[in-house]
């Protein structure tokens, strides 16, 4: 009987290897997947039980976690509404959005960064404390940002361009998070709803592409970018230059932005053409290049790809599959070409570097709740997006278009100002989208920023990118270049 | 007899050492989920840390005199075990609000513990050897059959979850199937034993397998339909499943033949297959248990809202867990009894359900090692079936919980809140350890 049993001593073996392999399975290897599920509540009891880490600017917290005498011990208290794009809220049963969400592993003291920490708290009892975040955010560009914007609905994105550390993002309207985070259940249900059907959409962080918006002129630079990696053009290339232009193909009559003669000659260079935001030049210079060669610029850009910031952005677009018509559109940033705040910034910031692309960031460290550093922010380079002589030539070109063509608001007294202006259509009858990015001061640049205002500003169709995104731009850099 | 107890009282003082360890930890446990669940230490942890270590000392020293030889890692072991339960089943008590029915539930699993380790003492004290058990091989039989059936009476039947397990005797009830489990493997281990030779037969060959002649397949068919009939009529398939699969173990042993396993394991598979194409219930349990996170089979009445919020427990304890009285198993329905492997692993972590686990393996292991080590088929039966039958629960039982099998309606054993499953396998210590004892060399199954 004796190779019997051992046989049978084989089997059981095996039965509790199957057991050991499930426990395993299921407390470790699973285990993040069934703790973020949404029925399961021992999450939410548990992100009480400790108390969450700040989200400081400056070392001043903008999102806190307040002792309390109710059965959940902290309530998450916010500062007011202008970073609520940042800190999006913490709430009990609304779950968590923006760095609240993104930031959570951290916030909550469960990084693996805190493993001792843990360890301690595991055997001494005392919970962990969350870890606290430090913002790149500098206070005064992100007031100066809030304000500017006044009461008009859009962003605003700045960023340094050698870094990309961001300096400042603001997304209006905002919220009060503190609505949310209150402990009490049907007030923050009711005011979760009020949010979710409000008309401006405040829960959507528009800065970094909630949804997208068409670009209209500011897209020439990514059509300037491309012609000049194609070694085909330089900024005296002269382009054709009638008055009116139909696009291949159709009977479309497209024209310059009022209809103006670009100049007045028979051509007309890509730099005066870029100066003065002229279409019909632009769209010709489009479908010469072609669709692929314009789409590679763009994706040396960053279109088509999502970041974490750690806000994860939405992917900015060029369309597929065009036409020789949509091309030429899509040349001077309408038909379906949609971009973010985000990807603009970090478009104009590339250029300012001499042609490579940072990673915009917004934390600059972490640290515990006796001041241990967990992690510091290093600034990574995304990739080279065009060569220091294109880089070098549109920057030029947007300098001549604040100095003396249509970017002209953004002008700063006594500091070269790089920029492009953008009024983008979105349909008949309906109000412009409108854009400024650019970068100062051009020959040393500390900050890049793009402003997007949608609904025309509240000027309908008759709002210009130049006089209502320009001067919000420039009050933001100005806010950057004088500290 | 007399000479041995002096010659070797080596591995007594090894068990009581190890004991003597578990006491202490014992009491570390019981501090620290009152620390982490009320704050305070109160001083009925006195009643819950003295009564059993009574009991556990008064069990040894009955050893010392009865059963010198024993070997000595299983009472430590089965005290380890026996305590976690009791510290886990207290500590969800603690925790249960003032209007709660039943807040006493660590209080009764003490009393029956002593009441438990009392009737092991008495079976190492009636039963001087395990071979007389011999002579009461058909009353065995008899009385496992009947311990099957009481669930099924009128009157004193009761229906838990849809399974018929349970006895009601005035204010007690009771799960006799534990019990059976004693009575059908002794009455397995000595019906092989006279049986062996005229089922180990070589037969006819067909399609390569040596077929044992048609009348010896009778006591299988039996066991089988016996089998399906617990299945059908209690509506349980691991109480069904763990007669069967000890049955055919125990045949494979006595017999070496692989076939009764092959042809048994058909058998069950297809029996139970049809039987739960006719019972409506036992769809719904196999969806939650194939995909218990799908919504629509944890929101169903019966699905796997249970299994679901185990599988967070389990989750959320992790490698290392939330300390005792630091986790939420209270979340999950039964966390005190079916689930109880759950709070281990919530609060202790992977690496204390490991250690659980190993417990049972080096349970298990001790028996088969008795079993190796005994000359006669008798013995070598019993200690095999034995230590089969609580791999096979544990197997059954925790596969459960982790999703390797279905759900059922068993115990875990020592840890699991319950009387009838305590009593039994303290009853199933006492026979490891009487077998141990009358090894026919001393020495033989060593430390």
């Amino acid at each position: 009987m004796t190779p019997e049993i051992k046989r049978v001593a084989n089997v059981i073996l095996l039965m509790f290897l199957a057991l050991f392999l499930a426990a395993s399975t299921m407390q470790v290897l699973n285990a993040d997947s069934l703790n973020n599920d949404s029925r399961n509540q021992r999450a939410v009891y548990d992100g009480y039980k400790t108390q969450r880490g700040s989200i400081l600017i400056n070392n001043k917290p903008i999102a806190e976690s307040i002792k309390t005498s109710d059965a959940y011990q902290y309530l998450r208290k916010y500062t007011g509404e202008q970073y609520s794009a940042l800190t999006g809220f913490y709430s009990l049963y609304q779950g968590r959005t923006g760095l609240e969400n993104f930031l959570d592993s951290s916030l909550r003291g469960d990084n693996s960064a805190q493993f001792f920490e843990q360890l301690n708290a595991l055997f001494s009892g005392n919970p962990v404390t969350g870890a606290s975040v430090e913002l790149s955010i500098d206070e005064k560009v992100q007031q100066v940002a809030w304000d500017a914007l006044g009461n008009k609905k859009g962003a605003v994105i700045a960023i340094e361009p050698s870094t990309g550390r961001i300096l400042a993002l603001v997304s209006k309207p905002g919220f009060d998070p503190n609505l949310l985070s209150t402990h009490n259940t049907a007030d923050a249900s009711a005011n979760y709803k009020k949010l979710l059907t409000d008309k401006g959409a405040p829960l959507i962080n528009r800065a970094i592409g909630g949804g997208l918006y068409a670009p209209g002129s500011v897209f020439k630079l990514v059509v300037a970018s491309a012609a000049f990696e194609s070694g085909n053009y330089t900024p005296q290339s002269l382009l054709p230059n009638p008055r009116t232009y139909t696009l291949p193909g159709t009977t479309t009559k497209i024209t310059n932005s009022g209809e103006s003669s670009c100049g007045g000659a028979k051509t007309v260079s890509i730099a005066t053409a870029l100066k003065l935001s002229c279409n019909i030049p632009f769209a010709q210079l489009g479908i010469a290049l072609g669709q692929e060669a314009i789409a590679k610029q763009a994706r040396a850009f960053g279109f088509g790809e999502s970041i974490n910031i750690p806000l994860k952005s939405t992917a900015s677009v060029y369309p597929e599959n065009m036409d020789a018509a949509q091309t030429g559109l899509s040349s001077f940033g309408q038909f379906d070409v949609r971009v973010s705040p985000l990807q603009m910034v970090m478009i104009s910031a590339a250029i300012a570097n001499a042609g490579v692309e940072m990673k915009p960031y917004l934390v600059d460290q972490i640290f515990t709740s006796n001041l241990t550093l967990l992690e510091e922010a290093k600034p990574t380079e995304l990739r080279r997006s065009i060569t220091t002589s294109t880089a070098e030539r549109i920057k030029q070109m947007m300098v001549a278009a604040v100095s003396s063509g249509v970017s002209s608001n953004a002008q700063i007294p006594g500091i070269k100002v790089a920029g492009k202006t953008g009024t983008a259509e979105n349909g008949v009858g309906q109000p412009y989208t409108l854009w400024f990015t650019g970068f100062a001061p051009a020959d040393n640049p500390q900050v890049a920023v793009a402003v997007v205002i949608e609904d025309g500003g509240g000027q309908g169709q008759s709002g210009r990118g130049n006089t209502l995104a320009a001067p919000i731009a420039k009050k933001v850099m100005q806010a950057v270049l004088q500290k | 007899m007399a000479s041995r107890v002096r010659v070797m009282p080596k591995k007594r003082n090894l068990e009581l050492i190890m004991l003597l360890f578990g006491f202490g930890l014992y009491a570390f446990e019981l501090a620290q989920v009152q620390l982490a669940t009320i704050f305070i230490l109160r001083p009925d942890a006195w009643f819950f840390w003295s009564l059993p270590v009574v009991a556990a000392l008064a069990f040894h020293f009955v050893l010392r005199f009865r059963a010198s030889d024993a070997d000595p890692l299983i009472l430590p072991i089965t005290f380890l075990l026996n305590s976690l339960g009791i510290v886990i089943i207290y500590r969800l008590d603690l925790v249960k609000s003032l209007s709660a029915l039943d807040r006493n539930v660590g209080e009764r699993q003490v009393i029956w513990t002593v009441v438990a380790i009392v009737l092991a003492a008495l079976v190492l004290f009636l039963v001087k050897s395990h071979l007389s058990f011999r002579r009461y091989i058909y009353i065995s039989m008899a009385l496992g059959v009947v311990l099957l059936i009481l669930p099924l009476l009128p009157v004193i039947g009761k229906t838990v979850s849809g399974a018929h397990l349970w006895v009601n005797l005035g204010p007690l009830s009771f799960q006799p199937g534990e019990l059976a489990k004693i009575a059908l493997t002794i009455f397995f281990a000595g019906y092989l034993t006279s049986r062996r030779e005229a089922l180990a037969v070589v037969g006819r060959k067909t399609l390569g397998l040596r077929i044992p002649p048609a009348r010896e397949l009778g006591p299988i068919v039996f066991i089988w339909l016996a089998s399906l009939a617990v299945l059908v009529l209690q509506r349980d398939l691991g109480t069904s499943l763990l007669y069967f699969g000890l049955f055919l173990v125990l045949i494979y042993v006595a017999t070496g033949r692989v076939f009764y396993v092959l042809v048994g394991l058909v058998m069950f598979i297809a029996g139970a297959l049809v039987a739960s194409r006719l019972m409506s219930y036992v769809g719904g349990r196999l969806d939650g248990w194939l995909d218990p996170l799908n919504e629509a089979n944890y929101s169903a009445v019966g699905g796997s809202y249970q299994i679901v919020q185990s599988m967070f427990g389990l989750a959320h304890g992790g490698l290392f867990g939330t300390g005792l009285g630091g986790g939420l198993p209270s979340i999950v329905p039964l966390a005190q009894s079916d689930f109880i492997i759950s709070a281990i692993g919530e609060e202790l972590g992977l690496v204390g359900l490991f250690a659980v686990l190993a417990m049972y393996m080096v349970l298990v292991s001790r028996a088969l090692r008795i079993a190796n080590a005994h000359a006669d088929d008798f013995s070598k039966l019993l200690a095999v079936g034995l230590g089969f039958v609580i791999a096979l629960q544990c197997f059954i039982v925790i596969g459960g919980v982790l999703r390797v099998v279905p759900l059922t309606g068993l115990t875990t054993p020592w840890l699991a809140a319950g009387g009838s499953s305590l009593v039994a396998n303290w009853i199933i210590v006492a026979l490891l350890l009487r077998l141990s004892d009358t090894l026919p060399k001393a020495g033989t199954v060593s430390a």
